[in-house]
């Protein structure tokens, strides 16, 4: 029996590395793939604790994390689409239209 | 002990792997990574008898999700990212605070050595059956978000569809 620690301790630095990568790279895509590595962190931490208290219900709130991503994955690729349409670039420093 | 050599070797495959998802140049090898780490976290999630959540996230993350990310990075250009710098300006700074972050939410989860301070484990048995038990709660506890979601996928389709639109009329 492997102690709920460390799976919350796994996560965190999931998480950290995915902050990590949404807050230093200039690739949209990556910044994307980042927050899968956030989510995934978070998928972590509610399996750990819905074994540690024995219920379901953890496991039932990652399936809805899990839905989330699907769909923010859905809607920022059509958006990276858009964008690089319009803008030629991928690059999330150049992309400063709302900047004057 | 078995149990805790896994849970090492997964964890360390999926902290490494992550790393590699936000250091590598080309965004191919990103998406390889990171479908390394979704592996490791799905046996992470089987190392935990989530057998549903383990399926769920090989077919759903793996197999719909990353195709869908490679899709995307072989539609946009990558020869010109591959000569580009691949961190922002302002990568210092970031990466003081994502350490920052890292401390403070181990100090809070360490607190002095006694661990997590959860509340104490409640005297149940554990489900036996993990994906008749989840089938369950979803269809009968969960009923309502299950249709909310239902509809978030619904928008979140034509709004993918609207925007990757070649013009909108």
């Amino acid at each position: 029996m492997i102690p709920t620690e460390y799976y919350i301790f796994l996560g965190s630095g999931l998480f950290t590395i995915g902050v990590i990568g949404v807050l230093t790279r200039r690739n949209v895509l990556i910044i994307l793939m980042s927050i899968e590595l956030i989510l995934n962190a978070v998928n972590i931490n509610l399996v750990a604790l819905s074994q540690y208290f024995k219920s379901v219900d953890g496991q039932v709130f990652a399936i809805f994390v899990i839905t989330d991503a699907a769909a923010e994955a859905a809607v920022g690729l059509g958006l990276i689409i858009a964008l690089f349409r319009n803008k030629e670039t991928v690059n999330a420093d150049e992309i400063d239209l709302l900047k004057w | 002990m078995l149990e805790l050599i896994t849970f090492i070797i997964l964890s360390v495959v999926a902290l490494v792997s992550a790393v590699f998802v936000i250091t590598r140049r080309n965004a191919v090898h990103s998406a390889i990574w990171l479908t390394v780490t979704l592996f490791a976290v799905g046996g992470i999630f089987l190392l935990q008898h989530a057998e549903f959540l383990f399926a769920v996230q090989i077919i759903l993350y793996v197999g719909g999700i990353m195709v869908l990310f490679l899709f995307v990075v072989m539609l946009v250009d990558i020869d010109v990212a591959l000569k580009q710098a691949r961190f922002a300006r302002q990568w210092p700074v970031a990466l003081v605070t994502a350490v920052l972050l890292l401390a403070i939410v181990g100090y809070a989860l360490y607190n002095h050595g006694k661990g997590l301070n959860l509340p104490a484990r409640p005297m149940v048995n554990a489900p036996a059956q993990n994906t008749q038990a989840v089938g369950m709660a979803l269809y009968q506890n969960y009923m309502l978000p299950v249709e909310i979601a239902s509809v978030l996928l619904l928008v979140a389709m034509v709004g993918a569809v609207i925007m990757a639109k070649r013009k909108l009329e």
